[in-house]
């Protein structure tokens, strides 16, 4: 029986390091394609209005494991040979963009109608009310539930192990098949996502709380 | 008070204006025509459509009937008509509507900035002239929540002067206000009037309405009833229901 010695920890530490990746690489592109989505489907166009709402309908509808599979096969299927990793960013990215495009959309729409209003008095135009005047307010009454949504991400990028990818939990799988100290192995694998998770979470209550006591 | 020919031309001019909310038939057959430095006080019962009225001006609201024109420009559904009419014309509204992430400087300096292409110093420069006219440019650096409500809405009425428009738009000023703090507006506004600011205020101040307007307009179920000077306007209402509606506003006054 082998131990879990710095060659083991290294190894984890490598997991976790495509953990966050992962989990950057989803918000960062889930939060672009996402603020899009949100602006289409708060938009005046029905028709936008009607894409999105399909839009989200599918990938909130779903499991994220089927959304990996059928980005990574589905692409192999029509003929392109693209990179494990950029299947699964595309997975995530798409995945995300339904989920904070929902979120802001409630945000968006919980901005008081006034303030569009006062905005196009003054003579605003679109992007200068939405940049200015909405959005701030909207992200502001998002954030507690767009930080709940990273942390979820954060322990969804796990499934990425399905399609041949080691981030943290795979690589737990894999050193603890290794030193067959399954207990231990996923205890230091537990405590990491424990350690990211758990900070982000007190943020989110924390930020909810004041804005509450802010609309108090 | 003598008009010379160049202020017969009407700044804002109303032509069988209709307006319909889906089956509601809102405003019925509205004309009105507001000369260059008028003041027009207009007032009526709940639901009458003074609102929609004023928020068709600035298209806030579209009309499906007759013809709004400001300045020269017609209101059509393009962007260029809009954009002139709300270059000339500010709106105040009942709840203020200040920008609550942004400072009262802020708020002011937004409009210059993005619509007219200001600098930053340029637009502070203008913001700090009308926030002081209005008397609040020691709160400048503030946030709406932290001042109280008739500073707000001063803040409001500086900040859509700071585009210097041609005429303001008032919808119910006072109405969200303490009444200790209505007469700090009231007073802010008489003086705007008094420096040749032409006017629309929806308000049930009837003693503003004696002080500053030049005609009371008087509306009910969509229609203009009826529109005077104060004078004749408060002593000999000719309409039946502007009695009604006079009797019950001074009832509670
Ligand atoms: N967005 C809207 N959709 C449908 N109906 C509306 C809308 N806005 C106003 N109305 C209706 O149009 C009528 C006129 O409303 P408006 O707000 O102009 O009245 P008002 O004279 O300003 O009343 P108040 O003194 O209460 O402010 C009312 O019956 C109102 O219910
Ligand atoms: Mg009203």
């Amino acid at each position: 029986m082998a131990s879990i010695g710095p060659n083991e920890l290294f190894f984890l530490a490598q997991g976790l390091k495509w953990t966050l990746a992962l989990t950057l690489i989803g918000f960062v592109g889930g939060g672009i394609f996402g603020l899009i989505v949100a602006l289409a489907r708060t938009a005046e166009s029905a028709a936008l209005r009607r894409v999105t709402t399909g839009y989200i309908a599918v990938f909130q509808g779903t499991p994220l494991l089927m959304q990996l599979f059928v980005v990574y096969y589905g692409v192999a299927l029509i003929g392109l040979n693209i990179d494990a990793w950029l299947a699964v960013a595309i997975a995530f990215t798409l995945h995300a963009s339904a989920f904070l495009g929902e979120i802001w959309r409630g945000g968006i729409q919980a901005v008081p109608k006034g303030q569009t209003e006062a905005a196009k008095a003054l003579g605003l135009h679109y992007v200068s009310t939405m940049k200015d005047v909405v959005l701030p307010q909207a992200f502001k009454i998002s954030l507690p539930a767009t930080i709940g949504f990273l942390v979820q991400l954060i322990k969804g990028t796990s499934l990425a192990a399905i399609v041949g990818f080691v981030e943290l939990s795979r690589a737990g799988q894999i050193v603890s098949n290794q030193t067959f100290r399954p207990l231990t192995v996923f205890a230091i694998v537990g405590l990491a996502y424990f350690l990211i998770c758990w900070p982000l979470s007190l943020w989110g209550a924390r930020t909810e709380r004041r804005l509450q006591t802010a609309t108090r | 008070m003598p008009q010379s020919t160049a202020a017969e031309v009407p700044l804002i001019a109303l032509d069988g204006v209709g307006k319909w909310y889906g089956a509601y038939h809102a405003l019925k057959n509205i004309s009105l025509r507001v000369r260059k430095g008028e003041k027009i006080v207009l007032c009526g019962p709940s639901g009458s459509g003074k609102s929609t009225l004023i928020r068709c001006i600035n298209h806030l609201e579209d009309i499906q009937e007759g013809k709004i024109t400001v300045e020269g420009t017609t209101l059509t559904d393009s962007g260029h008509a809009i954009d002139a009419v709300r270059r000339e014309v500010g709106m105040v509204f009942q709840s203020f509507n200040l920008f609550p992430h942004k400072t009262i400087m802020e708020n002011c300096t937004l409009a210059p900035m993005r619509v007219k292409g200001l600098s930053k110093p340029e637009s502070e420069e203008i913001a700090r002239k009308y926030l002081a006219r209005v008397r609040i440019l020691d709160q400048a650096d503030k946030y709406p929540a932290q001042l109280s409500g008739g500073q707000q809405q001063r803040a409001a009425i500086a900040r859509a002067l700071c585009m210097e428009p041609k005429a303001m738009l008032f919808d119910e000023p006072t109405s969200a206000l303490d009444p200790e703090m209505v007469k700090e507006v009231l007073d802010t506004m008489i003086g705007l009037a008094r420096d040749g600011m032409t006017m629309i205020c929806v308000t049930h101040e009837m003693g503003f309405a004696r002080q500053v307007a030049d005609r009371v307009v008087f509306m009910a179920s969509g229609e203009v009833i009826e529109e005077g000077p104060p004078e004749t306007f408060f002593q000999a209402p000719r309409h039946e229901r502007t009695r009604a509606f006079l009797g019950e506003i001074l009832a509670h006054h």
